[in-house]
């Protein structure tokens, strides 16, 4: 309830220091055009388009790092003396910030998709490999002893006893990585990319259509917040 | 002997690339070797075309820290030491901190236009989540016996603060801000790609156009090694404000 307050004084002074002139109208807009603003965007299903555009770019690119960074981990986890060889080469390349890689995947690529999404993997390889490794390491040392016994393949170990032990740190991992893709997906939209939410904001921006920006970015909140609270509860 | 296998394979990496540079399956134009990354790298070293971008960035970057490290140190301690402030703000702030820093950005060009204040401005929105949160959290656990004690040496509430809050919360605020200077590096760049403003950003965007992927290739490169620089500055850090801790325990 106390939480509520604060949204809600600054939403009513917001309304009423534009609807007095106080606020100038084509920065600040107001919440009640606003409010009608984003009925419109989805009504004409503008919203749910650049929603779903940025969401694919953001899930491919992550289904790509899931799968690379958990085959990576369980195999610098599983051996210590792999992990020494290649883990200095990781901890240089970890540190490159994933947007410098932008123009790089631009002249790769091309505006689109591939793009988007190459350096949504990038950002999100990182944390996948670092939990997976960590998460592999901290399983009971008898159960890979007891995989090589029973001499299972690489892969039935891998699925039969390394994984389902190390599941609930790399769901971990995986949550931030989630996160950190829908972050990189509207980044790289703001940046350059034309298509997505981000694309869409600067566009309004640029539009001086100050309503509609108000509108995706407060979309963009309740989505990420939505996703946030989706994965804390089904992870 | 793992250090030999490490920069053995390294070695191996690099010479990857070179292998698949002289092969030329990806047009050089795209995909420069090694050596002529190297070079380009070198040759702004020499000439000294490296260091005004790279002082720009480093600025900016360091501008918006700063800020956001303030702000998330004062507010993260008002709401950690304080109930009331927390049931008044904790809400906002879950809503406000999943939201994509770079979100903000239209709305930052709208109000202070593409200058340097709205990538200031920017940076400090979205560093400042790490550091805030790791303020809560370490005056959130400050022993309850440590209050009592506090109490009944009629400390002040300063003096608590001083004595007793900050440095418990130390390790976690330094971690925050650590986490934070990795995200002032990112929306730096960002920020410069988006509203042309001078440094590395801009820099490797602009060779991009131009297809002088050397040059971006060497600016990628740089920036890795800004980002390795400032996290291991951070942790030497850490290591040295927290020496008192390590002593204790």
């Amino acid at each position: 309830m106390k939480g509520a307050l604060i949204p809600v004084l600054l939403l009513v002074a917001w309304e009423a220091g534009s609807r007095a002139g106080v606020l100038p109208m084509d920065s600040f807009s107001r919440p009640s055009d606003i409010a009608v603003a984003f009925a419109r965007g989805i009504g004409d299903g503008t919203i749910l388009l650049a929603t779903w555009q940025t969401f694919e770019a953001a899930l491919s690119g992550f289904a790509c790092a899931a799968i690379a960074g958990i085959l990576c981990g369980a195999i610098l986890g599983l051996s210590p003396r792999i992990e020494r060889v290649v883990g200095p080469s990781i901890d240089a390349l970890r540190p490159i910030p994933s947007v410098a890689l932008i123009p790089l995947a631009l002249l790769l690529f091309g505006f689109g998709l591939t793009m988007e999404a190459s350096v949504v993997a990038f950002a999100c390889f990182w944390p996948i490999v670092l939990m997976t490794t960590a998460a592999v390491r901290g399983i009971e040392p008898r159960l890979p002893d007891v995989a090589r016994s029973l001499e299972l393949s690489f892969i039935s170990q891998m699925k039969k006893i390394i994984l389902p032990a190390a599941l609930g740190r790399i769901t971990v991992g995986l949550r931030l990585a989630l996160a950190i893709s829908l972050v990189v997906a509207v980044t790289v939209e703001i940046v350059l990319n034309p298509r997505g939410l981000g694309y869409s904001m600067i566009g309004a921006q640029q539009a001086l259509r100050s309503d509609i920006m108000y509108a995706e970015l407060l979309w963009l909140g309740v989505v990420g917040w939505l996703l946030n609270y989706v994965l804390r509860k089904i992870l | 002997m793992s250090r030999v296998g490490a920069a053995l394979f390294a070695l191996g990496l690099i010479l990857l690339w070179q292998l698949a540079a002289d092969s030329k399956i990806i047009s050089p134009i795209f995909f420069p070797s090694p050596g002529r990354t190297l070079g380009e790298l070198y040759a702004q070293v020499t000439s000294g075309r490296l260091w005004q971008p790279l002082g720009a960035t480093t600025l900016r970057m360091l501008y918006g820290w700063v800020l956001a490290s303030f702000l998330g140190i004062v507010l993260g301690a008002a709401i950690g030491s304080s109930r009331a402030a927390r049931d008044y703000l904790e809400p906002t702030l879950e809503f406000l901190r999943p939201l994509p820093a770079s979100a903000i950005i239209p709305v930052a060009i709208l109000f202070l236009g593409l200058s340097n204040g709205m990538s200031t401005a920017v940076i400090a929105f979205g560093s400042l989540w790490p550091v805030l949160l790791g303020t809560v959290h370490g005056f959130k656990s400050v022993q309850p016996e440590l209050i009592e004690l506090s109490a009944s040496l009629r400390l002040s509430r300063w003096e608590v603060l001083r004595k007793i809050a900050l440095p418990t919360a130390l390790p976690d605020i330094l971690a925050g801000a650590r986490i934070s200077l990795a995200i002032a590096l990112i929306l730096a760049v960002v920020t410069e790609m988006q509203a042309s403003l001078p440094g590395l950003g801009q820099n490797i965007l602009l060779a991009q156009r131009s297809y002088r992927s050397p040059e971006l290739y060497a600016g990628i490169v740089v920036l890795g090694l800004m980002g390795f620089a400032a996290n291991q500055l951070l942790l030497l850090m850490e290591t040295r404000m927290l020496r008192w801790r390590a002593a204790a325990v």
